[in-house]
């Protein structure tokens, strides 16, 4: 199927008092036209970096980020203007992401006044369009924001998200701040949206059940790097990595009675992106720790058709493999 | 046979704001065996923190207020004790652990001394004693001894709750309430602070009171649920029976709201509608407008809380007799 985006050896540092902070470290993934793409991993990990490198709302420090076939890395800032109107974001807080004096119908029509499109009475009609669309009850259009609860305020940042009609769309843990029963009924509604619209997505969470949920491939980040990518499916019947399987094992399961997944105990905390570990990110806290994990940087290899890992256990394995493979023809 | 360690009767309080009479807790009914950990599960705004608060006879005054119930501990009435009594109690027979440790600890003091201080106000140990009471604390929940000399700030927030876990067990008290003790942890933190609280519990055999709002954390830490919406106890069973036959509509909702690791649900199967406004309470059952199953009478009818099982109840009309039941 066709590639909407093609990441390649995506890099963001930051310099910081502490040192350079590498948030993002060389990361490489594609999204196909029509899915979701998820990435998961805790605090920290890179997750939003990504998602705004992507869309240049930071300025990545190396890399390509293909959209549609051009890299828009190598726009100039009217290309890159026009770009946006295809690359949307959603994204977490919808509090902190709305301008507390504009109401509702001001904020919704926001990307019409930037990019000056719909003279003032069709610019109504949009808005009330936008407004069915997400579920939004046509009374709010002169409300503001703060009279809202946290679902509605979320509603609002999907269709100014939604408004000019993009392609792809950067959903930044938009259900996160949200009660599980609200976040249900955002989640329908995005992929709801998907459906009519046609729509791409990455969609970033440190809930492993809800990316699981939404998305059609997962990648889990640990530390700036992806570790694994496959099939929402996989990463839960057939996790490769390490740190993938303490991060389902970690994750409490709302029923009693199942057969529960050995609990692995992760040691310590997240090691700090300024002085990240020489070799292996992981492999500080990796239970299965080898001394060449130490030494190099494990490459990404292909488990299983579509399936990817970056960790020495696989690699060696897929090694021995294709050797076997070699002795026996 | 089982020992009643906490029973709340009928509980109400109230906040006085300026948008009105917020009702946080109304008609409240929970009890606590001793040596169980009870889950209170509830979304944004259902009452929790208020009802343990009032355990603790912290609520804000203004601009809360308790205005009627009783809660008592070991059968006595902690709403009628003198402040003194309270002080006595609070820290010492019963503790809390917050969801955000720092409201716990004083960020200018080193935790060793803070745990010390609890040590000593409750117990009668000289601060030589007590201070290796806080070394041995903070040893069992994991962190190195000789870090008792460091400030809140110089700890992970992981390890930040953790000190707070020692501090609230530092004098072994009989009830420990934890409200989202581990809400603001990643998930792999959150599972060294379950499995680190699940063991002192055995050991230590203290009666837990458990504040989450995540299912998941209630099904491997507690044996007992109860649900709680709009501040009243919609449904209250062991673990078990909760988890494999919910039967208050609200619980139902919830379960299918939320999205399943280990099972392909194409569409989440939320409950309609939004919390209800705290000031402005709807009349009769407080579920009813976002009920699928609800009718008519459940407008005006308050529903008690039937037995539907062993141990298990459910405060919906359905169980009355008034409402029919759910379609299988
Ligand atoms: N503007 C910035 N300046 C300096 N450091 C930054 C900046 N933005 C992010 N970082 C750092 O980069 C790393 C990755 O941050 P990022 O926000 O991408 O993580 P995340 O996975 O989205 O985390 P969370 O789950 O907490 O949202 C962190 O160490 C963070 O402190
Ligand atoms: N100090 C206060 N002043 C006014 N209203 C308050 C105060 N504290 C709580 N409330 C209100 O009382 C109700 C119950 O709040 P409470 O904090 O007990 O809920 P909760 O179940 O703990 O929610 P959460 O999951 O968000 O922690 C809410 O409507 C809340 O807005
Ligand atoms: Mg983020
Ligand atoms: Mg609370």
């Amino acid at each position: 199927m066709e590639n909407v985006l093609e990441v390649r050896e995506l890099r963001k540092d930051f310099h910081t008092k502490k040192g350079l902070l590498r948030a993002v470290n060389d990361i490489s993934f594609t999204v196909r036209k029509g899915e979701t793409l998820g990435i998961v991993g805790e605090s920290g990990c890179g997750k939003s970096t990504t998602g705004r490198a992507v869309l240049r709302l930071v300025e990545p420090t190396a890399g390509e980020v293909i959209f549609e076939g051009q890299d828009i890395l190598q726009y100039n800032a009217r290309s890159m203007r026009e770009a946006r109107k295809d690359m949307q974001i959603i994204f977490q807080d919808p509090f902190a992401s709305l301008n507390p004096r504009l109401s509702i119908s001001q904020i919704i029509a926001e990307p019409f006044d930037v990019y000056r499109m719909f003279p003032p009475r069709e610019r109504e009609e949009k808005v009330k369009e936008l407004m069915r669309l997400v579920g939004l009850s046509q009374k709010l259009v002169n409300a503001f924001p703060h009279e809202l609860d946290g679902g509605r305020r979320q509603r609002i940042g999907v269709a100014r998200a939604l408004a000019l009609n993009p392609k792809f769309v950067v959903c930044d843990e938009p259900v996160s701040a949200l009660d599980v029963s609200i976040q249900a009924q955002i989640l329908n509604l995005i992929q709801d949206l998907q459906q009519r619209l046609h729509l791409t997505y990455v969609f970033i969470s440190h809930d492993l059940s809800v990316v699981k949920h939404i998305s059609n491939r997962v990648a889990v980040m640990y530390l700036g790097k992806i570790v694994e990518i496959t099939e929402s499916r996989r990463i839960f019947t057939n996790p490769l990595h390490p740190y993938t399987q303490a991060l389902l094992s970690a994750i409490p399961i709302p029923k009693v009675g199942v057969q529960k997944r050995r609990r692995i105990i992760l040691e310590g905390d997240v090691p700090s992106p300024v002085n990240p570990p020489s070799g292996c990110i992981f492999s500080g806290r990796c239970p299965f720790v080898m001394p060449k994990c130490l030494e190099a940087a494990p490459p990404m290899t292909e488990a299983e058709p579509g399936h990817s890992v970056s960790c020495f256990l696989v690699s060696d394995a897929e090694g021995a493999r294709a050797a076997g493979d070699r002795t026996s023809d | 046979m089982s020992e009643r360690l906490l029973e709340i009767q009928d509980l109400q309080v109230e906040y006085h704001t300026d948008d009105g009479i917020v009702t946080a807790v109304e008609r409240l009914d929970l009890h606590l065996e001793k040596g169980q950990t009870l889950g209170l599960v509830g979304e944004t705004g259902a009452g929790k923190t208020t009802t343990a608060l009032s355990i603790m006879r912290l609520v804000p005054d203004p601009p809360g207020r308790i205005v009627a119930g009783a809660i008592r501990f070991h059968g006595e009435d902690l709403l009628r004790k003198r402040p003194e009594e309270i002080k006595r109690i609070r820290g010492n027979r019963i503790s809390m652990i917050f969801q955000d440790p720092m409201t716990s600890l004083n960020p200018v003091l080193t935790v060793g001394f803070q745990i010390e201080e609890a040590v000593m106000l409750h117990q009668k140990l000289d601060r030589k004693a007590a201070g290796e009471r806080a070394r041995a604390m903070l040893e069992l929940v994991g962190i190195p001894p000789e870090r008792a000399g460091d400030y809140p700030h110089e700890f992970s927030g992981g390890m930040r709750q953790r000190v707070g876990i020692a501090m609230a067990l530092s004098c072994n008290p009989e009830l420990l309430i934890a409200d989202e003790p581990t809400t603001a942890l990643d998930v792999t933190i959150q599972a060294q602070v379950l499995e680190l609280m699940k063991s002192l519990r055995e050991r230590l055999a203290t009666s837990m009171l458990l504040i989450t709002h995540d299912l998941g954390v209630v099904a491997e830490v507690c044996d007992h649920v109860a649900i709680m919406y709009a501040g009243s106890i919609v449904e209250y069973a062991d673990v078990h029976s909760l988890f494999t036959s919910p039967r208050h509509p609200y619980t139902r909702g919830l379960f299918g709201s939320i999205p399943s690791l280990d099972e392909e649900v194409e569409r989440l199967k939320p409950i309609t509608g939004l919390m209800p406004d705290p000031t402005a309470l709807p009349s009769g059952c407080k579920f009813h407008p976002r009920c699928p199953q609800a009718q008519e009478v459940c407008r005006t009818r308050v529903p008690q809380a039937i037995s539907v099982g062993d141990g298990h109840s459910a405060a919906c009309l359905i169980y009355e007799g008034l409402v029919p039941g759910f379609q299988e």
